[in-house]
């Protein structure tokens, strides 16, 4: 009960508001608790029920679980998708916001929304459009299969439709980084005599890259976690086109419980250390922002 | 050389990166879209209004759009107490809590989905409690709202928190030297102040519980809580396409004019803190 109190007198309003501009103790300890509470019940309790379950059957089974083919193969798949996803939605995020972000043109703000879309649209939506294309009655499908190529229920249709998912996630967070930077910076090194590629490398890039590697993470978060619109074109065949995501449904729809857990608790680590490398990101891009050399610079340019 | 619509740089690569940029988004995103709406053009309106009033897919779009509004506005109301909490209050954990904040948006749909399940079920941590009560969680439309809160949740306190932090406290200053009390302030300055971005929040939370699919499936169960995208993934297995795309279009058109809407409303937020 100490210790509670203790806590309760730690909640204080941050430094420099005075008593007109802030609630009473009681008020601000009871906001806090309301909103501890609801975080623990809604948040936390899921997260630590994944590890639970994990391992309510036992180590043995836990790493039984882990080991087999089906679930290796799906890691791999699952490794895969990211590995050909996350590099190509980069690329784009960072091509799109140079253009976006460094020049001015017509219709800006449409192009700005419509990278957007897929955030927009339901996953299982971002499936239906693929299989409306590749599917056998679908625009591309008689093609397709005369020409013996798998897209739907094999890896490129997979690969596809996590790519749609995942396609805003690094220009979303380059583009208002970039524009907040201006083309001053850039405009100097080409007047110092710099090559496009150079000015690129050498200035933009040390400057983006905080923001680059916060697109990343995300976008890999997401690449390796998609389930709706990887469900619906993948076909679930066993050892071949199951993701983790989708071993995990497998698992759990035959009531292996334990396995699915113990798979989806993987899953789950992958989701804490995407947290904690974005805080550590957040963290690395507010300090470098805040850098007294760059506020100096600011003001010799003013 | 330069085109008429770009204006004269220095910098090199508009091209390039111009040209990227919108083939990519063709070959992705665009193409496979309107393949969509193509498809559903080619069915007959009579077709399409008698699959999208099936008593099924009627009941489908209900639970998806009440449970939404249900849970994006419970996500107002904690995600704002959460919010100010995290951006008024120095409390120990404080950057844990604000950290976990993302954790539906890190954690894989299919996990939360299942794990929520465990949590809410008559047997698990929260649904025994809840079942003595009487009320049962998982395998009711309440479970649908529940996955929907989960992930509806980070919308409304990441939208808030900046809106928050932006907030002059010399216009608190002000109302409470003329004479107004906290919750005078509150409801009179403040919250005038963060609607923009409140409602922002609710609308992006709104937006994502209606087409979320992994976390509420499970919970769902399977008879009568069919939310609409389950409704789109039978009757795909059932090889109706026609059936699913009517169904999505009119998910479609409703994202894309909740899209539009939440447009307008960052339009005016940013207004208001300029």
């Amino acid at each position: 009960m100490a210790s509670a109190s203790a806590w309760m007198r730690s909640v204080t309003p941050p430094q420099g508001r005075s008593v007109a501009t802030t609630e009473s103790a009681a008020v601000r300890w009871l906001l806090v608790a309301v909103a501890v509470g609801f975080l623990l019940l809604f948040l936390l309790a899921p997260l630590v029920a994944v590890f639970a379950e994990a391992f309510s059957a036992g180590l043995g089974a836990f790493l039984a679980a882990l080991v087999d083919p089906d679930a290796l193969s799906a890691v791999c798949l699952t490794l895969l998708v990211a590995g050909i996803a996350v590099p190509l939605n980069t690329i784009f995020g960072i091509a799109a916001a140079w253009a976006i972000a460094k020049f001015n043109f017509f219709g800006k703000n449409l192009l700005v929304t419509l990278i957007d879309l897929p955030l927009a649209v339901s996953p299982v939506i971002s499936g239906l459009i693929y299989v409306l294309l590749f599917g056998r009655s679908g625009y591309l499908g008689p093609w397709l299969a005369a020409h013996d190529i798998k897209i739907l229920f094999a890896a490129p249709g997979i690969v596809l439709a996590t790519m749609f998912i995942t396609f805003p996630f690094v220009a979303r967070e380059l583009i208002p980084l970039m524009q907040a930077q201006g083309t001053d910076d850039e405009e100097a090194a080409r007047g110092l005599g710099a090559t496009g590629w150079q000015t690129f490398l050498r200035v933009t890039l040390p400057n983006i890259k905080w923001g680059v590697l916060y697109g990343i993470v995300l976008c890999n978060a997401r690449a390796m976690g998609e389930f709706g619109a990887v469900s619906v074109v993948s076909g679930h065949i066993r050892g071949e086109t199951n993701t983790m995501p989708l071993h995990v449904e497998i698992l759990y729809n035959e009531y292996n419980t334990a396995a699915a857990f113990a798979v989806a608790s993987l899953l789950a680590v992958l989701a804490l250390v995407t947290l904690v490398l974005k805080t550590v990101l957040e963290w690395k891009s507010a300090r470098a922002h805040a850098r007294p050399d760059i506020a100096t610079a600011e003001e010799v340019r003013v | 050389m330069k085109s008429r619509l770009q204006r004269r740089s220095v910098l090199p690569g508009f091209g390039l990166t111009m040209g990227f940029t919108l083939m990519y988004l063709s070959l992705i995103v665009l193409i496979p879209l309107s393949g969509l709406v193509l498809k559903s053009a080619t069915m007959t309106w009579p077709a399409f209004w008698s699959t999208i009033t099936e008593d099924r897919v009627l009941a489908s779009l209900r639970l998806s759009f009440g449970g939404a509004l249900i849970a994006a506005t419970v996500n107002a109301v904690f995600g704002f107490v959460v919010a100010w909490v995290l951006v008024r209050y120095r409390f120990p954990g404080r950057r844990l809590v604000d950290a976990l904040i993302d954790l539906p948006f890190a954690l894989p749909t299919a996990v939360s989905g299942i794990a929520l399940t465990a949590v809410y079920a008559p047997t698990g941590w929260l649904g025994r409690p809840l079942a003595a009560l009487g009320i049962q969680a998982a395998y009711t439309p309440l479970g649908v709202v529940i996955a929907m809160t989960f992930v509806g949740l980070p919308f409304v306190v990441r939208t808030l928190q900046p809106a928050l932090e932006d907030l002059d406290v010399e216009i608190e200053e002000a109302a409470a030297s003329l004479g107004a009390g906290r919750f005078q302030a509150f409801v009179r300055v403040l919250l005038p102040a963060l609607l923009p971005s409140l409602l922002t929040g609710f609308a992006l939370a709104f937006s994502r519980a209606v087409g979320e699919y992994g976390s509420v499936i499970f919970i769902a169960g399977t008879t009568k809580t069919e939310i609409a995208p389950l409704v789109i993934v039978t009757k795909l297995e059932q090889y109706d396409y026609a059936g699913a795309t009517a169904v999505a279009l009119v998910m479609l058109v409703a994202s894309f004019g909740l899209l539009f809407g939440i447009n307008l409303l960052q339009r005016w937020s940013r207004r208001q803190h300029a």
